[in-house]
């Protein structure tokens, strides 16, 4: 996917003009925590597991060299073929080569991020293959050319209207009217049909690799992963080397704070373990396997001070409860992972430059690290990148002055006083007929959106001294 | 040598307090008093330092903890009438700071509470210090960091049923971020307006009076927001309803 976090800004200004798309947002961000709410009530032991899935990830991210070891060698027993690739051109390389090795023409994909992450449908299709989403949200947003706006959710910036549209202007309808969402939904699942019988290899993403066995988990709600899986002779499972984890059962247990913390679901519809190629005897399943593993800068982020990142499931809570996040949407961050999660990847990924924005399109309210299942102190994995950006100068000038400035005085009690004194004493006394500003020089960011209240009068300082000297 | 045995108070006033609604400090100054402390201010001190901190100026924040720490760590107790003030000191001090001072940090950080759970938790004040007149409907706004990293949450719920005989008219999402973030507000205003919007919108459905909370920071947010809107609602700081101080103006808004 094309990245364009430098626009941050603009992005965002654009959709909250968007009032429809705002509303919409406001129930998602609304609905969303409440359902994630209640799944958790019900669980009843949500900071036991969540302190369980935490350390089983610390432990195998310290010793990824010995669980990814122990995985190529189950996996291969099993009789799948083990990629790694350093590069998403690499992975798109590696992927398109097993396509045309078999004269592939049609790929039926199953939701992956990190497909997206390495762009590898443009590159699929750039190398003469069809290359169909099955992912219901997926399949949308492809036949509208857009990108996902939300890691779990990729469609949910659409409207019932937006997407009707969208099969009136794509799909042969003939009289057919598509009132009601089961009759959109089945009209995808028409279309999806004939792809998953006709598709010469699938594709699908995974949420969890399981080193003991040489397993992948998936979790749907659809089964179109399964069908991927399933249908064609060929499968590819694309992911990211930090998806390791040492057991099922550790598989299980992010299993069930993934579902609750995306959906409120206390499962998906569909939970998958795929072990490998058809053994003989089977009746169905894929000739061929292979797991494409993309490092992708994934080995610099857990050599650095943001490897606790790596522990993301990539459930979505933190997205869902962003104020930010539900404000502007997943596109205005102009990368493919968005609101926290990727407001921390985004930069580690590309540069602090590029996604300057990001770390800083945060209030440090905390809901995100109070919900993330694998406690993820993201607020203070934020600032960091905003001390970074502030010791390589990224950072305005003017506001690393500024605060520097206020830091030096504040360390100044003498000076400090001086100046709050004058400068209190001053707004009071013009403030005080109207109670607010409307306008401040170098406030300009506040008083842009807001009025800025006057101060009461003198500081409290001053006032305080003047009373401890009339009591004596 | 103090031989007293009233828990001993020095009070953190907050910059935004002290610059800008010295009623807050006052306020506070009574509540602590009419629950028995006896309260002195150092009147060197300055800010915490979050202004800095959450925009990652750690360098230039390091001297500003280090003299808090100097100014505070003497006392038995040290309360602040602010969620975000004592969070910086509580949680945020440790992790700037390394060896000794880290140490003095974690000391400090032991005895430093926000005020509305000093009174609830610690001093365990149930009588008002003011005889009330009878409050308006008044709605809560939970400031994230004495939320989320103070658990201050049934506290000031708690006073004002207790104090003020007043039960809390609840808002939606009252526990979602204002807007404010420190320098976030002005960073990304529009973003920030819409979000204090939100919660505006929120309160007012509530037909509250009063919009009350702990933080000035996110009041001086919402205040300065309702104002520039032309939203008719009162905002206030929640020691001053306590201390029953309602007379003078709500937050940015006009004598008279």
């Amino acid at each position: 996917m094309e990245q364009h976090s430098d626009q941050f800004y603009a992005l965002s200004e654009d959709a909250l003009e968007k009032t429809e798309q705002v509303k919409r947002r406001d129930m998602l961000g609304l609905f969303m925590p409440l359902l994630r709410d209640a799944a958790m009530d019900e669980l009843g032991e949500f900071e036991a597991l969540r302190q369980h899935n935490k350390r089983i990830r610390q432990h195998t991210l310290d010793n990824l060299d010995y669980y990814l070891a122990r995985f190529e060698l189950e996996a291969t027993n099993n009789g799948n073929q083990v990629h790694f690739a350093d590069t998403g051109a690499e992975l798109n390389s590696i992927v398109l080569d097993i396509c045309q090795q078999h004269s592939a023409r049609l790929v039926a994909k199953g939701k992956s991020m990190v497909t997206e992450e390495t762009g590898l449908n443009d590159y699929l299709q750039r190398g003469g293959l069809d290359v169909v989403e099955t992912d219901l949200g997926e399949y949308i947003i492809q036949l509208a050319g857009e990108t996902p706006s939300h890691i779990v959710g990729p469609a949910l910036h659409k409207s019932q209207s937006d997407i009707r549209d969208l099969f009136f202007d794509k799909h042969p309808l003939g009289e057919r009217e598509l009132e009601d969402i089961p009759a959109l939904v089945s009209e995808a699942r028409q279309m999806l049909r004939e792809t998953f019988l006709k598709a010469d290899v699938g594709i699908i993403g995974s949420n969890a690799l399981i080193a003991e066995t040489g397993y992948s988990m998936l979790v749907t709600n659809e089964g179109n992963g399964d069908l991927c899986a399933n249908l064609p002779s060929i499968l590819i499972v694309c992911t990211t080397l930090d998806r390791i984890l040492p057991r099922g059962e550790d598989a299980a247990a992010v299993q069930r704070l993934l579902v609750r913390s995306a959906t409120g679901q206390p499962q998906t519809c569909y939970t998958s373990f795929y072990s490998g190629p058809r053994r003989e005897g089977d009746t169905d399943g894929p000739l061929e396997t292979h797991f494409v593993l993309l490092d992708n800068k994934r080995s610099d982020i857990l050599a650095s001070d943001y490897k606790e990142m790596l522990q993301c499931i990539r459930c979505g809570a933190c997205l869902n409860h962003c104020p930010i996040f539900t404000s502007v949407g997943g596109h205005s961050y102009g990368a493919v992972y968005t609101g926290p999660m990727g407001s921390v990847l985004t930069p580690l990924l590309s540069s602090l430059e590029e996604a300057e924005a990001l770390p800083n399109a945060c209030t440090s309210c905390g809901r995100c690290a109070e919900v993330c299942p694998s406690d993820i102190p993201l607020p203070d994995l934020l600032r960091d990148l905003r001390h970074e950006q502030s010791q390589q100068k990224i950072t305005p000038r003017s506001w690393r002055g500024g605060l520097r400035l206020h830091a030096f005085l504040a360390a100044r009690p003498t000076l400090y006083r001086f100046f709050v004194d004058l400068g209190v004493g001053v707004m009071a006394r013009l403030g005080k007929k109207k109670g607010v500003f409307k306008r401040l020089p170098l406030a300009s960011g506040w008083t842009q959106v807001r009025d800025f209240p006057a101060p009461q009068g003198d500081t409290f300082m001053k006032q305080y001294k003047a009373r401890s000297r009339g009591d004596e | 040598m103090n031989h007293s045995t009233a828990p001993q108070v020095s009070l953190f006033v907050t910059c935004l307090a002290d610059l800008m609604r010295p009623s807050v400090a006052f306020a506070t100054i009574r509540l602590l008093e009419h629950a028995g402390c006896e309260v002195s201010v150092p009147v060197e001190q300055t800010c915490c330092g979050q202004p800095g901190y959450n925009s990652g100026e750690y360098e230039s924040t390091i001297p500003v903890a280090k003299r808090t720490i100097e100014l505070f760590e003497h006392a038995e107790y040290v309360v602040a009438p602010s969620g975000s003030c004592a969070g910086m000191i509580v949680h945020h001090y440790p992790k700037l700071l390394t060896g000794e001072w880290r140490e003095r940090a974690l000391a400090l950080a032991e005895k430093t509470w926000e005020l509305t759970s000093f009174l609830t938790d610690v001093v365990k004040l149930d009588t008002p210090p003011a005889h009330p007149t009878q409050l308006p409907p008044l709605t809560y706004h939970d400031s994230c960091a004495g939320l989320r990293e103070l658990g201050i949450k049934e506290q000031p719920r708690q006073l004002l049923k207790s104090l003020c005989g007043v039960d809390v008219t609840e808002m939606q999402q009252s526990d979602v971020c204002c807007g404010f973030g420190g320098t976030f507000c002005a960073k990304m205003p529009d973003i920030s307006a819409k979000m204090a919007d939100d919660k505006l919108r929120n309160a007012s459905a509530t037909n509250a009076a009063i919009l009350t909370g702990g933080d000035l920071g996110c009041l001086l947010n919402i205040a300065g927001r309702a104002r520039r809107e032309g939203l008719d609602i009162e905002v206030r700081h929640v020691a001053e309803i306590l201390s029953g101080d309602l007379y003078g103006p709500a937050i940015g808004e006009r004598e008279g």
